[in-house]
Order: C-alpha cells, then structure tokens, then sequence
C-alpha cells in the first residue's frame, strides 16, 4: 500500500525489529556489496576519446558531478559548456553546436530530459538528424528519491522519437565500449547512464558491445531472458541460480532498444518451447517488453509463453533501492521466483 | 557570384518582399500574409543590409545565420530569400503544394536559406546561443540573428536563453523581436502582458533598442549600433511593427493572426503594392 500523509506510521516509532533501510543517496551504486566495479567509466572514457577528436564538447545543466560528465569537464576544461539547470536550453545550444560543426556531449537525469525536454529534442535535435549524444543518469528505478527523479517511461517516450538511437547499457564494460561507438555513429543517440561506481559483469562473457546488435550471453534450453541494461546483470544472477535448482536460462542482451535487432530476436524466439521473459528496468509500457512482443507477433513467431519483469504502471514509492527492486521485482531473488512460477504453471 | 542587384534600394527590397509574400498567399490562398507584410521592412533590412551571404552557397561558413524561430513566418522569409536570389524565383509559385521546397512552416531540410526547423516556437534564441559558442570556438566572425515573435516571449525557453546568452555575453548574437501585437488568442498584451520588455532583455545584460519595425532608417541605425556595439554582451532589437503593413483595407482588420483574405483581395492587395514600385 502506498504511504500517506493521513496516516500515521506508528509501527516505524515503537518498532523493536531493529534498524531499517534508508534512502540511498542519490549518487548511490547499484552494485552490489561485494561486486567488482569501476568509477565513472562513461566520464574517463569521454574525456580520453575527446584527445583525437576535437569535435566533442560536454554541456551540462548543473549536473557534472552527478552525471560522471566533471572527469570530462577536468580533462578539457575549455571544452566543457555549463548551461544551468536549464534543460530546455541545454538540448537547444546541442542543437546550435552540432549545426556548426561539434559533436555534444549533454548530460542530465533522464527524468528531465525526457519530461522536461522531449519537445527539444525532437524538433531540434532529432529531426535534423544532428549528431548529438544524450546521456542521463537515474535511469528507471535506480534512485530512491521517488517519482521526481526515476524515469521509469523515458524509453517508452524516445522510442516514438524518430531518428533517435537508444542505448541502454548494463554494466562498465559496456559504457566503456559503447561510448566511442556512439561517437563514430552520425546522429543522435539517447543512452541511459550508470555512473559513479558501476558494476562490472560483462568481461567475464568477453562481451564486445556492437550498436544495433543483441548479443547471446548464455544459452539454455528451458527460458530465454532477453534483458537490457543492469536487468541484464540481473538476469545473468538469475540464470546461475536457477541452473543449481535445474532450470537451464538462456540469457540474450539487448543494449541497443532502437533500432532493434529483430533478426537475433527472431532467431533466438524461434527456437521453439521455451518461456519468453523480458527483463527491463522501465514500466511495463512501452518498453522492451512490447517491442519484443510486436517483434515475435508480427513474425507469428509464437514462444511457449511470454512474460514480462518490469515496473508497474504506477509512480513509485521513494525508499532504499534494495527494498524498492525487491518490492517492484528487479531483485535477482525475485526474477528467481517470477520465473520458476512461470514455468510451473 | 550571383548577381542579387545593386543599387536597389531597402525600401523597394521591403516592397519586393511584400509583393513576393502576397504572391505566395495568392497561390495558396491562406497564409500568415499579416505577419510577412509587417515584418517586411525588418527583414529587407536584415538581409539586404546587416547580413553576409552568398545566394550561390547558402551554407557557406562565412556568412551570418539567420534563424526564423517562429516557423509559421516562413512566407516571410522565403519571400526574402527570393530576393537575396536565395530561392529561385519560379519556385514561388509550388508555395504550400505538395512537395515543394516551401512548406507553409519553415523546416531546415526542405529549403535553402532556411537555417533552422522553426514552429514549435520558443527554439530559436536557444539555437541561436548554441551556434554562438560554437562559432566563438571557431573563431568566426559571423553573427547570428534569431528573429523571434513577442509570442515567444511567453515560452520559458526563451527566458532560459536570453539568461544564458547574458551570462556568456554573447556579442555575435543578434535578437530580433517582432513585436506586432497580435497573437493567436489576440493582442499579445492581452495573452500575457510582457511589459516592460527592453528593461527585462537589460537586466539579463542585452544590449537593447527599440524601434518602430517599419522605419526602414530606423531599423538600419538599429542593426548598425547592434553590429557595432562595443560591450561584451548580446545584442536586441525590439521591432513594433504593424500587422499588414503597406495594404491599408488589410491593416484595418482586427482579428489579423490568420487572415482571412477572399480570393478577389490578393490581386487588389498585390496592385497597392505595386503601385508603391520603384522605377
């Protein structure tokens, strides 16, 4: 039940069970207690692209240093534009920028540049097919902070704009890659941030990130998970669990939700009788999961079942980020139970 | 190098313009005709005065960029751009009809000169900005007009720019308000008061004039003093214009933002215009 202001929590004030979660900060990890991590790999690997490559500039709206965009801006400190926490403006001076010439960089939360600047970017940026890169932290549920701050339908909004490339990626390894790919791509991408200390999980699979590509992390005969960004990370914890309980998980990663590579969709969900899952960190609408679904429908590709984890059509509570993916289902335990219930049913 | 005629004078340009406009709405038979004969004389000065262009190579790096942020303007400024020989003159004639270069609002990609998509108004200034810092990066010499409408000053964007082109004073940049007093909804005032608009551009630290947008001598001292001027800071030019300038029966009519002109009035219109020619 969503709290309210009318009632009152007494169970928190005389409550014996010891302390509880709190909020995580709002430059929180997402990774988890032992896992291995890397800082800031989207800032260190701009600011070392932009060496060879004059063209790149980073603006932000008051939101560097939550953004990872500070490592460029103290690499390259004439390079860096501070546009105010303006981001209207911020995707409109993009726009000028690119029209003469350079490549920016613009960094927010996705909230606001999704909510706040969706006009902005769509006639200026998109529309013109200008080459420049949005890339906003707090993607989905990845703060605690509530509704102001988790841009839980940002992919669901950028996927009606044409021209725009989106990226969701899961973990270092991939930012580390996907950035200088997106900087030799001509247009304008959208791609979802994780900063500060990011996780690292895909150079264990030798992972090399391709744009437009979806990319078989495991293989299982039972359930294949299609999943982006850290629901990826996610589904590989998941798989491992389920393989020591007898569920064979197939895992496919799909980085680049627009365009999407249909083809290895289509391969991977022809491989008949398995149960369809895709995982995403994003409401249930207008995601992942729905293009998937169109993709094999408009196929008549028809798997054993298909289902979706994802965030309810709601807007979520504030909270820690451990007890809100437990509460909303992006925790590994709980993508565990979603599927072993799927395929008992 | 295209020849665009010299000794023309900028008063029979602003005519030229309007006749061009009123050709165009003729073709049509609808158009923002209002707004393009008020502006006119802003924009013969503009081009014909205060910008560097090339008509042969519209994208040439050194010439100054004019931005149309308000995209239903368009009929205005390809009845420029015909002039400055921009656009082919033939073309005038496709004007709104299915795929011709001149849609009825203005879209970069379809139409040389056009520098900018305009029409979902308030994006201009903040373009503009952005090319600024770009073109001080590349240390052009060029300046950049965005001419925008009192509408757009009730959009935030707009605000969010004219702070921001303060705080980077940003001498290369030339705003241009068309202040006609008319909105969709009716007199701009009446929509949203403005007012007093010079001390607000000021206290964002523009450089502010204004001017009756229909004195050509007025406006060339005006982009003068803008072009000149010698503080670090960016330049505005306010323009009170008058809705369809120059055809009185048009100028009388009050609901004005779309006007409605029957089929008979555009060569009535066109006549008074080009009685008004230069031998």
């Amino acid at each position: 039940m969503r709290r309210s202001k009318y009632i009152r929590p007494v169970h928190l004030l005389d409550s014996g069970d010891g302390p509880r979660l709190t909020t995580s900060a709002m430059i929180a990890s997402i990774a988890g207690p032992d896992q291995p991590t890397k800082a800031a790999p989207f800032g260190h690997t701009l600011a070392a692209i932009a060496e060879g490559n004059p063209r790149i500039v980073g603006l932000s709206a008051d939101l560097a240093k939550y953004t990872d965009l500070h490592i460029f801006r103290a690499a390259h400190p004439d390079r860096f534009y501070q546009m105010g926490m303006a981001e209207q403006l911020l995707m409109m001076a993009a726009a000028g920028m690119a029209r003469e010439g350079f490549q920016p960089w613009v960094t927010t939360y996705a909230v606001f540049a999704s909510r706040r600047a969706y006009d902005f970017i769509c006639l200026a940026i998109a529309e013109e097919t200008l080459d420049v890169k949005i890339v906003c932290a707090l993607p989905g549920l990845t703060t605690g902070y509530g509704p102001s701050h988790q841009a839980t339908e940002d992919i669901a909004m950028f996927r009606g704009m044409p021209n725009l490339t989106i990226i969701d990626p899961c973990d270092a390894h991939e930012i580390e890659q996907a950035v200088p790919v997106i900087a030799a791509h001509k247009g304008p991408v959208y791609m979802r941030l994780l900063r500060g200390n990011v996780p690292l999980v895909l150079d264990e699979y030798g992972y090399q990130f391709e744009l437009g590509k979806a990319k078989l992390l495991r293989d299982g005969r039972d359930t294949l998970i299609i999943s982006s960004g850290l629901m990826t990370m996610r589904a590989l914890e998941a798989a491992r669990e389920l393989q020591r309980d007898g569920v064979d998980a197939a895992v496919l990663h799909v980085p680049t939700i627009k365009p999407l590579d249909e083809a290895t969709i289509l391969a991977e969900g022809r491989k008949g009788g398995r149960l369809v899952v895709v995982a995403e960190n994003h409401t249930i609408i207008g995601g992942l999961g729905e293009a998937v679904a169109a993709t094999l429908m408009r196929s008549d590709v028809r798997p054993a079942a298909f289902r979706q984890i994802a965030l309810p059509d709601q807007f979520l509570e504030a909270g820690a980020l451990p007890t809100l993916h437990e509460q909303y289902g992006l925790s590994t335990g709980k993508v565990v139970s979603a599927i072993k219930g799927w395929l008992s049913e | 190098m295209t020849d665009i005629g010299h000794n023309v004078s900028l008063s029979e340009r602003a005519r030229r313009i309007r006749r061009n406009a009123l050709r165009m709405g003729e073709v049509q038979g609808q158009g923002y005709i209002a707004q393009a004969l008020g502006v006119a004389d802003v924009l013969a000065v503009s081009y014909f005065h205060a910008t560097n262009f090339r008509p042969e190579d519209p994208e040439w790096d050194g010439r100054d960029r004019f931005l149309l942020s308000i995209g239903h303007y368009a009929i205005a400024l390809y009845a420029a751009l015909i002039e400055a020989k921009i656009i082919p003159e033939d073309e005038l004639e496709t004007y709104g009809t299915d795929e011709s270069r001149l849609p009825m609002s203005g879209m970069a990609a379809y139409t040389p000169g056009m520098e900018i998509t305009g029409g979902s108004l308030g994006h201009g200034l903040g373009i503009a900005v952005g090319m600024c810092l770009a073109l001080k990066r590349k240390s052009s010499k060029s300046f950049v007009y965005n001419l925008f409408s009192d509408g757009e000053l009730d959009e935030g964007s707009t605000w969010e720019a004219a702070m921001s082109a303060g705080s980077y004073k940003l001498d290369n940049l030339i705003g241009i308000v068309d202040v006609n007093q008319m909105q969709a909804d009716g007199p701009s005032l009446g929509v949203m008061n403005f007012e007093p608009l010079a001390p607000k551009f000021e206290s964002f630290g523009w450089f502010v004039q204004r001017v009756d947008g229909n004195d050509i001598e007025a406006l060339v001292e005006a982009f003068d003093a803008a072009r000149y001027h010698d503080e670090e800071q960016p330049r505005l030019i306010i323009c009170d214009t008058k809705m369809a300038k120059g055809v009185p029966f048009l100028e009388a009519r009050e609901r004005n933002h779309f006007l409605r002109v029957e089929p008979h009035e555009w060569a009535e219109a066109l006549k008074i215009i080009e009685a008004g020619a230069i031998a």
